[in-house]
């Protein structure tokens, strides 16, 4: 009973925060831009939550998700403008064949462990994003056609993938719609999955698969069952991704991607999956907001130098800074420092208590302590 | 009484080391032996074998199903050979440590779930019924071993003893008919080694097992095995009584050196 009251709060909790954030895009005080980057969060939420579930969970370290979000992306893509499937059944379809893919790369793979699969799953990364680079020249000698049309576009890109909405001006609010649903039914999903004997089976295998395999843990089917899913989540992340940006191009999924999602799970915990929210969205922010504000804050922070310690130069004319090429040094830094003052991420294993902050009255807060 | 497990001329080769040779072991339903010997004398290369964990190089073991049939089980994937009714703790403990007490031992319980990943992700009625069921058949074993108290505590931060101890009941909770305990005293002050040979003849009773167990502490061993068999270099050097075994002169010498059955 009381996972089921948890469950439907933490969709009251959803469904509220989705009312709020709609009253603002109506309202128009959240923009555009805020509305695509909160896209993009969402995305990336799902796509950590996934390599949480294989890595941070079941303790196999994967470094390819960057590829089978491609799988999924592309798939998609190519579904709907070659195809033109409708949205849903594409997005599914996404999904399905990353599973599959998923399926395909674990049977040889997951029978290796710890740094060994790190390596064959950054491997297979790359391997996926070459061959969709080479995918119509492939097609084209498998046909024997020089003059074919291309599915994937290869290394031009697959381009005009249609948007959630058909006027171009409300793609983001139309890509929210599906986005956010979809993210919070995975993260309530594969919390459900943890809650249940078999996420238990996976966290036994990831403290230590001699003693899960002696207490009768196949390791090798619970390995690739949490592979596989995780494989469908990245997938359904990467298919979410093509009708919101509308245009893919391999460069896009190479390894320095999968790398990030590998810094939001390490960075909110491994094995925690309120951890991978808080950083997924944090860190694509944080992210963006170097990218964009680092030149005006730079700027700002020499000009209010000279302005106090080198008043003489001012008529020499104003010092300006470029910072944006140092934002990539400015994000490592700040997870430099975040990882000597919170080694184990920001959650660790934990989670936040947020079922039992909104269930227990404020009154009783100290007593309901277990 | 009918016999449960039997190895014969079971060997383990690595590369060229031979880690047991010949080992030949017949277990009656409701025995209680030991496994002893100095140590590299290849136990826990037995207990490996038997769990599955090393696929034997030669030889045979056979297991008496429920149903009173033999099967072989040699070179069985541990899992499997665990679901067909041998459990096991380890020398070195090895619990899930960031796992809570009640959550280790459910793990034992996992392949004998009777809802599917799929009901148990969309939280679906089998699902709750079977963990609710689950929940307080777990707090019942616990309860048993005096630990119920602790089911919320990680296993980390358990004392010593009862980390031992939640070892052994991890491995009950797998419904075993043989269970298998490498050095179960090892780290214990005398005063826990007593205790924890009334632990190993009352688990014995109450669950109606056949045990099988390797040790050092020959107080603990003479206490309470009914027959051993002293294993050095690989090789079976005696098997009996406890008082026969005390006093032969080729255990004492594996044991002790040649100068030792002299003085």
């Amino acid at each position: 009973m009381k996972n089921l009251r948890s469950t439907l709060l933490i969709f009251v909790v959803a469904a509220l925060g989705f009312g709020a954030l709609q009253a603002l895009i109506v309202a128009e005080i959240l923009d555009d831009y805020t509305l695509q980057i909160l896209c993009v969060a969402g995305i990336n939420v799902l796509m950590a939550l996934s390599l949480n579930l294989i890595s941070g969970f079941t303790g196999q370290l994967a470094l390819g998700h960057a590829g089978f979000m491609a799988v999924g992306a592309y798939t998609t893509g190519v579904l709907l403008v070659q195809a033109h499937w409708l949205l849903f059944p594409a997005l599914v379809a996404g999904g399905l064949m990353t599973a599959l893919f998923g399926l395909l790369i674990g049977i040889p793979t997951l029978r290796l462990r710890g740094d060994y699969l790190a390596i064959v799953t950054l491997g297979f990364g790359e391997i996926i994003r070459v061959a969709i680079n080479n995918f119509d020249e492939i097609l084209r000698w498998a046909f024997n056609s020089p003059d074919m049309v291309g599915w994937t576009g290869g290394p031009t890109g697959l381009s005009g993938i249609p948007g959630y909405a058909t006027n171009i001006m409300v793609n983001n609010p139309a890509a929210f719609l599906w986005i956010y649903p979809i993210v919070v039914l995975s993260v309530v999903l594969v919390m459900n999955l943890i809650r249940s004997s078999h996420g238990r089976a996976l966290v036994a295998i990831r403290e230590d698969e001699i003693s899960a395999q002696a207490m009768g843990i196949n390791l090798f089917g619970m390995k690739l069952t949490s592979f596989t899913i995780s494989a469908f989540l990245a997938g359904l992340g990467g298919a979410l991704y093509a009708p919101f940006i509308g245009y893919l191009s391999p460069p896009g999924f190479d390894f320095l991607r999968s790398v990030f999602f590998v810094i939001i799970v390490v960075l909110g915990g491994m094995g925690s999956i309120t951890g991978t929210v808080i950083a997924g969205i944090g860190l694509t922010f944080l992210q963006e907001f170097l990218r964009t504000s680092a030149k005006d804050a730079g700027n700002g922070l020499v000009v209010l130098i000279q302005q106090n310690l080198f008043p003489s130069t001012i008529s020499a004319g104003a010092w300006s800074v470029d910072l944006v090429p140092l934002s990539q040094v400015l994000f490592g830094l700040i997870l430099i420092l975040l990882m000597i003052f919170r080694p184990g991420g920001l959650m660790g294993t934990r989670e936040l208590p947020l079922t039992r902050w909104l269930t227990t009255p404020w009154w009783r807060k100290k007593e309901s302590l277990p | 009484m009918s016999t449960l497990l039997r190895t014969e001329h079971l060997g383990m080769q690595f590369g060229g080391l031979r880690a047991v040779g010949d080992f030949s072991l017949e277990l009656a339903e409701g025995e209680l032996v030991g496994l002893i010997g100095p140590n590299g004398a290849g136990k826990t290369t037995v207990f490996n074998m038997l769990t599955g964990v090393y696929a034997p190089t030669s030889g045979t073991i056979t297991l008496a199903t429920k149903t009173g049939n033999a099967e072989q089980i040699g070179g069985l994937l541990p899992h499997r050979i665990t679901r067909k009714g041998i459990a096991r703790t380890f020398q070195n403990i090895r619990l899930f440590k960031s796992m809570t007490v009640w959550e280790n031992v459910s793990i034992s319980r996992h392949f004998q779930v009777p809802y599917r990943l799929a009901q148990g992700v969309f939280r679906l009625p089998p699902f709750r019924k079977a963990e609710a069921d689950l929940r307080s058949e777990i707090l019942e074993l616990l309860a048993i071993f005096k630990i119920d108290n602790k089911a919320e505590m990680q296993a980390s931060n358990l004392p010593y003893g009862e980390q031992r101890k939640l070892e052994i009941v991890r491995a009950l909770a797998s419904k075993p008919r043989l269970l298998l305990l490498d050095e179960p005293a090892a780290g214990m002050n005398p005063q826990e080694t007593l205790e924890l040979m009334e632990l190993i003849r009352f688990i014995k009773e109450r669950f109606e097992l056949t045990v099988l167990l390797i040790e050092h502490d020959m107080n603990l061993v003479m206490g309470i095995c009914e027959r051993l068999l002293v294993l050095d270099y690989g090789l079976t050097i005696a098997q009996g009584l406890p008082a026969e075994i005390r006093n032969n002169p080729v255990v004492i010498k594996a044991y002790l050196g040649e100068d030792a059955v002299h003085a």
